[in-house]
């Protein structure tokens, strides 16, 4: 299963709420891919899914930056 | 240690607060960014309370020094665009809040941490207020999107304090400078602006805020931000200890009243509004610095709010709270009730 959240623009902590809901309903082996705008967001949103025990994946994508979370 | 760099900063802002005190500034306000927005607001000339006008140099070095830091680390980036004038309203309110209470969330721990148990009080009606506000975030409440701008309307707000700067190195004759009163406490310069300067580059690295420390434990029992904020804490009781400032009660503490209702509600104001905006004062002055023209419109809210409490009366004083600064929380109390209410997305 994969989902993808575009959190662009949204202030802290709208990106990891969304983020968070998703990752709550997501089942094992399943792909969340999150569009950020801001790295304090990356930051949230790396430290939640690696205290879950979730892989993360980081890269840039112009401006923007793609966090691609695996369960 | 993930937590390192907030504790860091908020142990760094702890331990400065005492020691700009030391060298000058009023007592248990070594840092506050609600009392030092006004403090410029009145500089300005935009209200005229004598005893609280000066161009604080830390504020202008925490803007500063988030700039450079943000511009350094290629996180300096113009966004905007995400329901200003409802930032600025609330951010409006809150100031209200803030000078009923008399203090930021930073300045209430600073007034905890000088012994200040009406800033316990202060400190339940944040965490109240914060409470309420993350509830209405949890349910869907959002002021919409930012989008990139052009660079410019970024470099702004970093612009116009420079501009501030200049004005307060130069001291033209209309800015105005307190004779007497807390506006007239004041460390020297060059450390005032070196330690605004040396708190923006650690808050923008490590994104420190209080209101966020609280917020991010109740929905997420996250710990990183409110690591910072116990941090600032502790270092700010050691260093009030060890300088001989740590006096515990209710009565007679400085710049503060012992009106514990409008204590607790004027935080709550605070709490509650500052976490539909996303933060804390402080964070907002480092997010405008980083480029963002919505936080930059957050501190105008800020200054027109320091400018009508204090042209209409509405700020408390040593003595207490006016009936009109009253009147105006529990009105700002509803209006934030509604806005929240307003912006929830489902």
């Amino acid at each position: 299963m994969e989902k993808e959240i575009d959190a662009r623009g949204l202030l802290c902590p709208e990106p990891l709420l969304l983020a968070k809901n998703e990752m709550d309903q997501m089942p094992q082996g399943g792909t969340i891919k999150v569009l950020v705008s801001t790295q304090a967001a990356r930051e949230n949103i790396t430290r939640l899914a690696e205290s879950r025990g979730w892989a993360v994946e980081v890269c840039s994508e112009g401006e923007d930056i793609v966090i691609v979370l695996k369960k | 240690m993930k937590k390192g760099k907030v504790i860091l900063a908020g142990g760094v802002l702890g331990l400065l607060a005492p020691l700009l005190v030391k060298l000058g500034n009023p007592p248990n306000m070594g840092v506050c960014i609600a009392c030092f927005l006004r403090d410029i607001t009145g500089a300005l000339g935009l209200h005229r309370t004598s005893t609280v006008q000066y161009l604080r140099p830390e504020i202008l070095g925490l803007v500063l020094g988030a700039f450079l830091s943000a511009a350094a680390t290629r996180e300096f980036r113009a966004m905007g665009g995400s329901s200003a004038f409802t930032r600025f309203t609330l951010a409006f309110l809150a100031m209200l809040g803030m000078l009923v209470f008399l203090g930021c969330p930073v300045r209430t721990v600073l007034r905890l941490a000088g012994g200040d148990l009406n800033a316990l009080v202060g400190l339940v009606g944040l965490v109240c207020g914060v409470a309420v506000g993350t509830w209405f975030l949890s349910r869907g409440f959002s002021l919409g999107r930012a989008v990139p701008q052009n660079s410019v309307s970024g470099y702004i707000f970093p612009a116009a304090v420079i501009g501030l700067l200049l004005l307060l190195i130069f001291s033209p004759p209309f800015i105005f400078f307190s004779q007497q009163g807390p506006g007239s406490m004041h460390a020297p310069t060059a450390i005032s602006l070196g330690a605004g300067l040396l708190v923006g580059i650690l808050a923008q690295r490590s994104r420190l805020c209080m209101v966020g420390g609280i917020r991010d434990f109740i929905l997420f029992r996250d710990t990183y931000l409110l690591s910072g904020f116990l941090a600032v804490l502790v270092a700010a009781l050691a260093g009030n200890l060890a300088l001989g400032y740590f006096k515990p009660g209710f009565a007679g503490q400085p710049i503060a009243h012992t009106d514990g209702l409008w204590n607790f509600l004027g935080m709550a104001l605070a709490g509650w509004a500052a976490v539909l905006l996303g933060g804390c004062p402080l964070r907002q002055l480092v997010a405008a610095g980083e480029g963002n023209t919505d936080c930059a419109v957050t501190v105008l809210g800020f200054i027109a709010g320091a400018a009508v409490a204090h042209n209409f009366g509405l700020a408390a004083g040593p003595k207490g709270v006016p009936v009109a600064g009253q009147v105006a929380v529990l009105l700002g109390l509803l209006f934030v009730l509604f806005l929240s209410v307003s912006h929830l997305r489902r």
